[in-house]
């Protein structure tokens, strides 16, 4: 299957200069997704989530519009033709 | 002969130069804006210097960076410089301290970071190896974070053999012999105010620790409550903060060519961390710690800030450079071991980190 995942613009430049990738994940959770994006871009993966595999603090991600900190996280399943957007969260100052 | 002065900010790093044997400087910057530079180095060993950052991209996580055309570019290991085994669970919270070793390693660097942990870099500073016999180490979940992190904040390779000395906040002053692979806490003499036992082996939140010119058994301590100094590598340290008009404070450096000079930046503690009636000043012993003598014309007088563990250090010119910056953002150099200072820059971010070199 694949995925469209959207990246704010700050991060384009570790994709290539592209804010919309297609992905092509090896199962169907958000997990896969960022596993084949993090293997493509790895300067891109590890701004992501952490070394524990975690999704940073400050990072949202949001599939098919829903943000997965209130679906099932990693485990939220992604369908074939799905929209992974990246978001920067309120942070800074 | 160019000084370099590298300062790390809340928000980028700026490098400053001086021509004139430090009498004027010029700013350039900023270099890696919107980050975090906590950690900074400049490595001399090598053909050309390298310019080390320990930086924090904010929502996007820490990593080392470097740069080997004083900041023209930037380079960075895809995976990640350090990056914790997966045995331990544990993810890199910040960069604190980038260290170069001794002139015979010429490319071994080493890192202090949070969680408290020590690095080596083997290859100049491009990845890092976590090492384990720190991490590892009985006392680890007794190592309490202080309010700005737990962290290894200062790494102190002995150049003439395998002896490591470190600091952490919390945790105190550790030691190894062999390279890094067993360490013993170092922290007899050493006051811990905010427990309950006053002089426990280990636990202290020492904030800096340098060594003395007159060689690697002899060392300072600027501890949270306290200014100390050892002749033996630290099994035993007595006070030396009588004179002082404060004995807390964050840094404190060492003359590299005369034994028994050494300067701090004292604040009013526990609860303002002020410099002392708001007049930031330096204070400097030319006698191993009998005495101390204010110094700092120039600096500020109503100047209600502080000055950081690490955005204060020395160079190895003569008479020795002295430079400082404030969480409010200005940085000042003395080119007179710490008599007067001229402003370097104004208005920048939080100052972290300062370090000066001299390059041919």
């Amino acid at each position: 299957m694949t995925v469209q995942v959207v990246l704010p613009g700050v991060l384009a430049d570790l994709a290539g200069g592209a804010k919309h990738l297609d992905v092509d994940p090896a199962g169907t959770t958000l997990a896969d997704v960022l596993d084949a994006l993090a293997e493509r871009h790895p300067s891109l993966g590890r701004r992501l989530r952490d070394e524990t595999g975690r999704v940073r603090r400050f990072v949202n991600v949001y599939v098919d519009g829903d943000d997965v900190r209130f679906a099932d996280g990693l485990a939220t399943t992604v369908r074939d033709g799905a929209e992974v957007q990246v978001l920067p969260s309120i942070a800074g100052g | 002969m160019t000084d370099l002065l590298a300062i790390g900010t809340r928000k980028g790093l700026w490098l400053a130069r001086s021509e004139d044997d430090r009498r004027s400087w010029t700013l350039d910057g900023p270099h890696l804006l919107a980050q975090e530079v906590a950690a900074v180095c400049v490595d001399t060993r090598r053909p050309t210097p390298r310019l080390l950052a320990g930086i924090q991209y904010g929502h996007w996580g820490p990593t080392v960076m470097w740069s080997d055309d004083l900041g023209g570019t930037w380079n960075e290991t895809d995976s990640g410089a350090i990056r914790f085994p997966e045995d331990t669970g544990a993810a890199l919270e910040r960069v604190w301290q980038l260290r170069p070793d001794s002139a015979g390693r010429p490319d071994v660097v080493w890192a202090g970071c949070e969680p408290h942990s020590l690095w080596r870099s083997t290859d100049g500073g491009c990845s890092f190896t976590l090492v384990r016999g720190h991490w590892d180490h009985p006392h680890r979940p007794e190592w309490q974070p202080g309010g700005g992190g737990g962290a290894v904040h200062t790494i102190l390779p002995d150049p003439a053999s395998d002896r490591v000395t470190i600091a952490m906040s919390g945790g105190g002053v550790y030691v190894s012999d062999d390279g890094g692979a067993r360490w013993e806490p170092r922290n007899r003499g050493i006051s811990a105010v905010f427990m309950p036992e006053p002089a426990p082996e280990y636990g202290q939140c020492v904030h800096k620790v340098a060594v003395d010119a007159a060689g690697p058994d002899t060392m300072v301590a600027q501890n949270h409550f306290g200014v100390f100094r050892t002749e033996d590598a630290g099994r035993h340290w007595s006070s030396i903060a009588g004179g002082l008009p404060a004995d807390f404070g964050f840094p404190i450096a060492t003359s590299p060519s005369t034994p028994g000079t050494a300067w701090v930046v004292p604040l009013v503690a526990d609860m303002q961390r002020v410099p002392p009636g708001g007049r930031l000043r330096v204070q400097r012993t030319r006698d191993a710690g009998a005495t101390w003598t204010e110094g700092g014309e120039g600096l500020p007088d109503a100047a209600w800030t502080a000055v950081m563990r690490d955005a204060f250090c020395v160079d190895e010119g003569d008479p020795t450079g002295v430079y400082l910056g404030t969480r409010d953002g200005c940085v000042y150099a003395s080119a007179d071991e710490g008599d007067s200072f001229t402003l370097v820059a104004d208005h920048l971010p939080d100052v972290l980190v300062v370090r000066a070199v001299r390059l041919p």
